[in-house]
């Protein structure tokens, strides 16, 4: 099929629709934001209109600053292991038969029908003193008494991998499923084995779509606000949960308006900074 | 209820006018309700649910006034939303649930309506912290609901009640404890000041917020969780995950009566007791509705029914009162409460959450 470009306006028309609801919602609410963030706030009651930068100013200490990286750190730690975890696995089921791969699929569209809460509170549960895992290993003889594994670390980034593995699956699905399976072949027939060719041979070839990957896991990471909450303690704590706490409990619009505008620009500048370094190696 | 009888009777008016004055005659009690109508604003949830089958029916029998209940969420998020409609001129609610930082920062931002204090009938038996004053004497707030945040604990964890918030301190109860996230709503610094520097006066000034603050941290050891979310918080104690912490006392009350192993303890400095304010928000139309409701909600029946059937502590004075010793024991305590010292919140806000924030999460 050939594809003609766009001449006339009637042309462009299909665009209409899209462009109107990305202006309605993300443009205009994020115009809005980044005004309220240099708004003046009133502690005793809300805030005033007016251009100042004392929200900035708040933000940037070393407090907010730790905060800030741990949210980063936390997110790309999320992306690379669902990445991790996900790429071998999608694999391993485009090699399967139609219907196991059914079969998959849909249980993992199942899980992205739970909600953040469920998956929150299911976690807790699950790593709990009183009814968790750890239950079954005393049961087993593995261990001695039963322990909570919450509220930490590895229980935030447990749950928030699980509640992000769906999507990595369901986005480097399409891309795996569409690979020549004759790269392989070739690979086989001049003598690697399966590993081999898998890393030396698939992985290379799916650069661009690993990288894009991780970068809409780590995205979709970033904003995480439940489960550091309910998994991790206070020094688990996400940027976006300080933001809350900020927007919702101390009605100080302008300061999270500034810390979530802080939280957009850095992660843009992560994002773009990824692409450019991955454009840069490709040339080469 | 009254919003699927309103669509049915518009349905019936495109059906036809015969038709439609059979609907209507069909339900004048309807069209009564229809005439005068009043939006309420109540936490959502439990108390949303009490208030629609207690409370509401009674009142617009009585009075002819329809309630529609909206759900506020708790905190500051209602007061935003108030603040944001009455920029347009909106009124999401006429009445309104506030709690008391909210009730004074809406204050301060002009957001409530003067209360006509000569329309309430039981106005001289409020008790006067349930009364919210402006520096010129005049009335904006009356007391909705007050309840109490108590020592909770799991009774199979611990045989014996605590008697003292001091347990909180005790290294015994290393990574037991389940404490509420925010300065503004544990009110743990005014817990702090009763318990160990001879009362709230202590904070009044920096340096005795600083010593509070000080001392406070050396809790954090002991803490498991700190929640926002409460039903997190209830669970754990429940199952005895998380077996001591503070939690509301009427919540426990209902876990104890569903046969949970659980207690509510107020201590020897008293519980906190904490309260939220019917407030009318200024563009709202219904100024005589809604003083008529707060006139109803403040007389000694209805808070009497409220204590037995919602579980609130009451707001008028204990001798107006029909509640009998057991019924007044089960929602409050003759144990001077420790009141929160809301206006810290107003006037140091900012400050005091940076400061709690570091604390916690440092």
């Amino acid at each position: 099929m050939r594809r003609e470009p766009p001449r006339t306006l009637a042309d462009y028309a299909p665009l209409a629709f899209p462009a109107l609801m990305l202006i309605v919602f993300f443009i205009v609410p994020f115009s809005t934001m980044i005004a309220v963030s240099f708004f003046k706030r009133n502690p005793a009651s809300f805030y005033t209109p007016d251009f100042v930068f004392d929200n900035y100013e708040r933000f940037l200490s070393v407090f907010f600053g730790s905060v800030l990286a741990f949210s980063l750190m936390l997110a790309i730690l999320v992306a690379v292991c669902c990445v991790a975890i996900a790429f071998p696995f999608t694999y391993l089921l485009t090699k399967c038969g139609r219907r196991t791969q059914t079969v998959w699929l849909v249980g993992l569209l199942s899980v992205l029908s739970l909600s953040e809460v469920i998956i929150g509170f299911s976690w807790s549960t699950l790593l709990s003193r009183t009814a968790g895992i750890t239950n079954l290993l005393v049961a087993i003889g593995l261990m001695d008494q039963p322990v909570a594994l919450l509220p930490s670390f590895g229980a935030v980034l447990t749950g928030m991998v699980y509640q992000a593995l769906p999507y990595t699956i369901l986005v480097l699905y399409p891309a795996l499923v569409r690979l020549d399976p004759t790269l392989i072949e070739a690979a086989r027939t001049l003598g690697a084995s399966p590993p081999r060719a898998f890393f030396n041979v698939v992985t290379p070839a799916l650069r661009n779509t690993i990288v894009a990957t991780l970068i809409m896991v780590f995205v979709f990471a970033l904003g995480s606000y439940l489960l550091p909450q309910i998994l991790g303690r206070p020094s688990n704590w996400t940027l976006s949960v300080l933001i809350t706490d900020q927007a919702i409990y101390q009605s100080n619009m302008p300061f999270a308006a500034a810390m979530a505008v802080f939280l957009v620009l850095i992660s843009l500048a992560l994002v773009g900074l990824t692409l450019l370094v991955g454009r840069r190696e490709h040339a080469l | 209820m009254n919003s699927i009888l309103k669509t049915s009777i518009s349905r019936r008016g495109v059906l036809g006018a015969g038709v439609a004055a059979a609907g209507m005659l069909a339900m004048p009690s309807v069209l009564r309700a229809q005439d005068k109508s009043l939006k309420v604003g109540v936490y959502g949830g439990y108390f949303k649910k009490s208030f629609d089958s207690h409370i509401f029916p009674d009142f617009t029998k009585e009075t002819g006034i329809a309630v529609e209940s909206v759900a506020e969420p708790t905190g500051e998020a209602w007061l935003v939303q108030l603040e944001q409609a009455a920029k347009a001129g909106q009124a999401p609610a006429d009445v309104s649930m506030m709690s008391q930082v909210a009730t004074l920062k809406g204050q301060a931002a002009g957001l409530w309506q003067t209360l006509d204090t000569s329309k309430f009938k039981n106005y001289g038996d409020l008790l006067p912290r349930f009364v919210n004053k402006a520096d010129d004497g005049t009335v904006y707030g009356i007391g909705a609901v007050a309840w109490y945040i108590t020592l909770v604990t799991n009774t199979d964890v611990y045989k014996e009640a605590p008697t003292s918030w001091a347990a909180f301190w005790d290294k015994a109860n290393a990574d037991k404890l389940g404490l509420l996230a925010l300065v503004s709503n544990s009110f743990l610094l005014e817990v702090t000041a009763k318990t160990f520097m001879a009362g709230t006066n202590a904070l009044d000034t920096e340096e005795g917020l600083d010593k509070a603050f000080t001392k406070l941290a050396e809790v954090k050891p002991n803490v498991r969780l700190w929640y926002r979310d409460e039903a997190q918080f209830e669970q754990a104690l429940k199952s005895g995950e998380i077996p001591m912490g503070q939690y509301y006392h009427d919540v426990t009350g209902l876990a104890i009566a569903d046969g949970f192993p659980v207690r509510s303890t107020f201590p020897k400095e008293g519980g906190i007791q904490d309260s939220g304010s019917w407030v009318i928000t200024r563009p709202s139309k219904k100024t005589e509705e809604a003083h008529v409701f707060i006139d109803y909600m403040s007389q000694p029946k209805i808070q009497g029914l409220m204590s037995r059937k919602v579980g609130t502590a009451p707001t008028l004075k204990r001798s107006v009162l029909d509640l009998t010793d057991e019924e007044f024991a089960a929602v409050s305590s003759e144990i001077e409460p420790i009141i929160p010292r809301y206006d810290l919140y107003v006037s140091k806000s900012d400050w005091l959450n940076q400061k709690w924030t570091e604390m916690i999460v440092g």
